[in-house]
């Protein structure tokens, strides 16, 4: 019918499977976030250090190309092994933790401040939803940003060094998979969690650095008073590279894992410690978004 | 004709407050009015039937759905315009709409053409792509109401829609919801503690006093009933042996319902095919003048108080 006729008629068309639904909060942000030149850029830029690590492998496997710039044992300067997929997973991640203070605060509190939860949940559509349609975003960029980039390279450098170096080093793409998925469910957590609880942007974008470096420096500054490690259960950054090193390496360590998610030698905590450290915060995270994401804000 | 919403002794608690005491009530009507006083519990109740709050005991059906095991099916059945703003601000008119619709399951292109019409048939179309934040209060309600239809709802809460609106928006508004139930594609629950537009808009009426069902009634049966009702003045006849008293045994013994009120006045009910002329008759046999007789009209108003009075007779 013409639009311009002004009538009111039923709806007598198909509809969409309800379990895909929860797809459309992602595709309205996507559309909402590439308005935004800084974003842009920035997610584009974040491709740089992997894009450096593809060379990287290119020419390892290019003596050829090595002898015709006349370097030829730059081949043997960097190694592909541990370390250096450790540390494109830190740097990567790190650019993670940045773009969801970026994009986090503004998934949430805007639907808070304007009571827009209620016109999402008067429809065929469920809380769980609504949260996995916000993590969605969060989860969807930043895996682009970590463990897809880490894969490809690790299949990169699987073809060009063969298949049995890709059964030798399969742990790695399993440390890389499991290990960035881990980092993305916190701040995805952390971030909407914060972006609920706290309405206004710039505050909660903050706040999600000050949970990470603030409490890193309490934690540091109990460990120095009492003469402890358990201190460093407040310091995300550094639950996580425990359980990266484990990932990576299991027990026999030889690296002090990613960067920016160092572990000093003797600084280690149990593992089941970290574990549930971070299953806490998670914990910690659902019931907030549970006590905010409601139709209603009911005033007892 | 089967109820479109079946309350069965519905209750809610928000801690140990109750908010609805035990509602019991079969809404059949086309439009559904929902009155009483701020806090009576009418936007408590119809966020219960979208599934926001669970009830503590007893439940709900719409169209024969129960809102306790079967909300998503009930909530993609139901448009609903909340009474508080509600939008996104950053976000255009048109791109709103379509979002909404798509969360409630129409596909993309779909929902883009009924976010247009939806704008078009609210009196929005020339705005449409601006953003929300800047619409003006009257804009911003009849955007919610665009959304509340989009989707083809067959049942349409409306939550206080009037609110804050000017006259004129006001009368463009109720004459949006008439046309709406005039067409008669779906039901429509208005819950506001306007009485003319509940009268305007509604045929039937839930009345709620602190979250109990203080009256219920059909308003088309009401009107029509009260053609029947009389308010009339007497003079004369007192001290005669046929005097009032017999005037009005006289009308009783012809079927009608009688009330005395204060001195001279008398308020009756005239039995089917009894007609007026009849009074006249009657009252010059027993020596009485009718003064005046005026056909009384129970309003909702009327309906309202007498529902609204408590046990001793106040507000």
């Amino acid at each position: 019918m013409a639009v311009y006729k002004k009538t009111y008629r039923p709806y007598d068309g198909g509809l969409t499977s309800s379990w895909t639904r929860f797809l459309v909060i992602p595709r309205y942000a996507f559309e909402d976030l590439h308005r935004s030149r800084f974003l842009t850029t920035f997610f584009i830029a974040s491709f740089i250090y992997p894009l450096i690590c593809a060379l990287i492998i290119y020419v390892q496997h290019n003596v050829s190309a090595l002898n015709l710039v006349g370097v030829p044992g730059a081949n043997r300067l960097i190694a592909i092994n541990v370390t250096f997929f450790m540390s494109l997973l830190g740097w990567q991640s790190m650019l993670a933790l940045f773009l969801a203070s970026f994009i986090g605060p503004g998934q949430v509190s805007p639907d808070l401040a304007n009571n827009a939860l209620s016109l999402y949940l008067a429809r065929p559509f469920s809380r769980l939803e609504y949260v996995l349609g916000k993590l969605s975003v969060l989860m969807i960029l930043m895996s682009l940003m970590t463990w897809v980039p880490g894969l490809l390279l690790f299949s990169l450098q699987g073809y060009l060094e063969g298949w049995s170096w890709v059964a030798d080093n399969a742990r790695l793409a399993f440390g890389l998979f499991v290990g960035a998925w881990i980092w993305i469910v916190v701040l995805a957590l952390l971030a909407l969690a914060l972006s609920a609880w706290v309405k206004w942007k710039p505050v909660a974008g903050a706040l999600m650095f000050g949970v990470f470096f603030v409490a890193a420096g309490f934690g540091a500054a109990v460990n120095g008073v009492q003469r402890t490690r358990w201190g460093h259960l407040l310091n995300i950054s550094h639950l996580i590279g425990n359980i990266w090193l484990h990932l990576f390496e299991g027990d026999a360590h030889t690296t002090n894992g990613a960067v920016f998610f160092r572990v000093a030698q003797g600084e280690e905590l149990p593992l089941w410690c970290c574990w549930t450290a971070l299953a806490v915060l998670c914990l910690v995270c659902l019931y907030m978004l549970a006590r905010k994401i409601r139709g209603v804000e009911v005033v007892r | 004709m089967d109820p479109v919403i079946e309350l069965d002794g519905l209750e809610v608690r928000f801690g140990e407050r109750v908010i609805l005491d035990r509602l019991n009530a079969a809404l059949t009507g086309r439009s559904i009015g929902l009155l009483g006083p701020n806090g009576a519990g009418k936007s408590t109740l119809i966020n219960t039937l979208l599934g926001f709050h669970k009830p503590a005991a007893g439940t709900a059906r719409i169209f024969g759905r129960d809102i306790r095991t079967h909300a998503r099916e009930v909530r993609s059945l139901v448009g609903y315009m909340p009474e508080n703003d509600a939008f996104i601000a950053g976000m255009s008119g048109v791109r709103f709409v379509r979002l909404m619709a798509e969360l409630a399951g129409l596909p993309r292109e779909h929902a883009l053409e009924r976010a247009h019409e939806a704008f078009f048939y609210v009196g929005l179309g020339e705005v449409r792509y601006r953003a929300l934040g800047t619409y003006s209060l009257g804009m911003k309600q009849a955007a919610k109401l665009a959304q509340a239809i989009a989707h083809g709802p067959k049942l349409l809460f409306l939550d206080e829609p009037t609110n804050g609106l000017d006259p004129p928006a006001r009368v463009r508004m109720i004459q949006l919801i008439q046309e709406i139930r005039d067409r008669g594609d779906l039901h429509l629950i208005l819950s506001s503690h306007l009485l003319r537009d509940v009268e305007e808009c509604c045929d039937e009426v839930l009345i709620l006093k602190d979250g109990k069902v203080a009256a219920f009634c059909n308003l088309e049966e009401e009107r029509r009933a009260n053609r029947r009702f009389l308010e009339i003045e007497t003079r004369g006849g007192a001290g005669v042996p046929s005097g009032p008293e017999c005037f009005l045994e006289a009308m009783e013994k012809l079927g009608c319902e009688t009330a005395p009120g204060a001195p001279g006045r008398v308020k009756l009910i005239l039995p089917d095919g009894l007609e007026v002329r009849c009074l006249y008759q009657v009252a010059a046999e027993q020596n009485v003048q009718i003064r005046r007789l005026s056909h009384k009209r129970d309003s909702l108003e009327d309906i309202f108080l007498k529902a609204m009075e408590t046990a001793n007779g106040r507000l």
